[in-house]
């Protein structure tokens, strides 16, 4: 139980001095120092689902797409067709390898016709930006890393737009769009998105400027919410969270992503993926409730899968959590046995998302 | 939350864990330091009434919304009564570690091993 030492050479965010006053707990997370939380995961939790959360995703990477054959190169490399993404939408894909493997998931906006801005996770940054630059080659395109460009906010939750929407030229985008508006002064992304499956806004801010948008979100009314309350959020419905439920070894069918695959685009993998949805996969990811207790990331389901999510619910007050199943197993209602550190407990195969308004 | 509290009539354990010894019974929880490094405990499931526990050995676990973390025996004995409240209530754990929060009675089996144990101060101490 001792503390976790901070390394000195983690990556602070514009955001390091609110959040040391905020009195949060910081932690090494992709290299950088973020706040694991502020008063206490649940209270975060729950002010999000009520009123609104504010979470600091500076961590988060983007990468620059510009030029005339922007459009054509990120429909080869991103799952969903971009063809059908207008100037100010957002749109979610999978990267895949050339055999369908996951390597990120990620939100890509269009800002104009040969320009778009894709959000990466934050461990995954720097090798999704080798990847874009590798496979640009041969197209009319300029691939930037832009991740020092900008700082990230999430503003989440019920009164989230109206918060937001206090300090701002005018009405904010609606969901999945986005558009550059003034915020004080200050042009900012405004983005229809979130991870925490209540309405909302992304932020995509000059570093310089996040300071400022951070304390008028707080005085509004928006409750400081560290990584640990997004996790538990975005468990509650169902987003797949990186490095857990999505994988390089693993495809975006057997990940339930098949609705952001696009196989006739003809992007990297769609061939595997394409093989997949036709035969059928071997195994699916399933959202489940527990019976008791609090199965984790890495336990084994008796008779074949693993938990690669799990958590308490703050909203639902039991255990819930993700697993890869063997496919016969994934449809809702069936029962599982989950080995959690020796003791076996018993869980159900739910509809996601688990948490509903 | 209250503050860090280690309370002079318990004897404690090096991993964090207290006890109140009363004749050849103990009642087991775990520190303010311990239920403040963990966080919100969130679940704890229990040993069963009947059970051997050994001084030094995990009797039990207790969750917080991140992390699960072995609950150690101070002493060696028999559970006698385990606390089915914080079934409902496992957030006593943080509210009140040295009291709603106790987690099971031990009959001791070895009353020597009391002297192993720290007091308040030699504790608090170890934190520092």
């Amino acid at each position: 139980m001792s503390a976790a030492s901070i390394d000195t050479a983690l990556k602070r965010t514009p955001l390091y001095d609110r959040h040391v006053a905020a009195g949060a707990k910081l932690v090494p997370f992709a290299g950088w120092e973020m706040p694991v939380q502020y008063e206490g995961v649940k209270q975060e939790h729950l002010a999000t689902r009520a009123t609104a959360g504010v979470f600091d995703v500076s961590h988060m990477g983007e990468i620059a797409t510009s030029g005339p054959d922007a459009e054509a190169f990120l429909q080869r490399i991103l799952s969903n067709d971009l063809t059908k993404l207008q100037t100010g939408g957002a749109q979610y894909s999978v990267l895949c390898r050339e055999d369908g493997g996951v390597i990120d998931d990620l939100f890509t906006y269009r800002l104009g016709a040969d320009a778009f801005l894709t959000v990466t996770n934050a461990a995954n940054h720097e090798k999704d930006f080798a990847w874009f630059a590798k496979q640009a080659e041969g197209f009319d395109v300029t691939v930037e890393d832009v991740a020092d460009q900008y700082a990230m906010l999430a503003v989440q939750g019920p009164q989230a737009r109206e918060i937001v929407g206090a300090f701002s030229d005018g009405p904010l985008p609606d969901r999945f769009t986005c558009r550059h508006k003034m915020l004080r002064g200050k042009n900012v992304l405004v983005c229809g998105t979130g991870y925490t499956g209540e309405d909302g806004v992304e932020l995509l801010i000059d570093p310089a400027d996040a300071p400022m948008v951070w304390d008028e979100v707080v005085r509004r009314g928006a409750v400081p919410a560290g990584l640990a309350a997004r996790d538990t959020l975005r468990l509650e419905v169902g987003y797949h969270l990186y490095g857990n439920d999505l994988m390089e070894e693993r495809g975006p069918i057997e990940a339930g992503l098949g609705w952001a695959v696009k196989e006739d685009t003809g992007f990297i993998g769609s061939e595997a993926v394409r093989a997949v949805r036709e035969a059928g996969p071997s195994e699916k990811l399933v959202a489940f409730t527990m019976a008791s207790g609090i199965a984790r990331q890495g336990n084994a389901i008796v008779g074949g899968g693993e938990v690669t999510s799990g958590t308490m619910s703050p909203s639902l007050e039991i255990g819930i959590g993700m697993a890869y199943v063997p496919s016969e197993k994934a449809t809702e209602g069936t029962e599982l046995e989950i080995d959690v550190r020796g003791r076996v407990r018993s869980a159900t195969v739910a509809k996601k998302p688990l948490y509903k308004k | 939350m209250a503050d860090a509290s280690y309370p002079t009539e318990l004897l404690y354990h090096s991993e964090h864990d207290w006890a109140r010894i009363d004749g050849d019974t103990a009642v087991f929880g775990i520190t303010w330091y311990a239920q403040d490094a963990l966080g919100e405990v969130v679940f704890f499931d229990p040993p069963e009434v009947g059970s051997s526990v050994s001084a030094g050995e995990s009797y039990a676990e207790v969750e917080s919304v991140k992390a699960v973390s072995d609950v150690v025996a101070p002493l060696s004995g028999e559970i006698v009564e385990v606390n089915l409240g914080l079934g409902d209530t496992p957030e006593n754990i943080n509210n009140d570690p040295y009291g709603d929060g106790w987690m099971v009675k031990v009959k001791l089996s070895d009353e020597g091993e009391i002297a192993s144990l720290l007091d308040a101060a030699a504790y608090e101490a170890t934190l520092s």
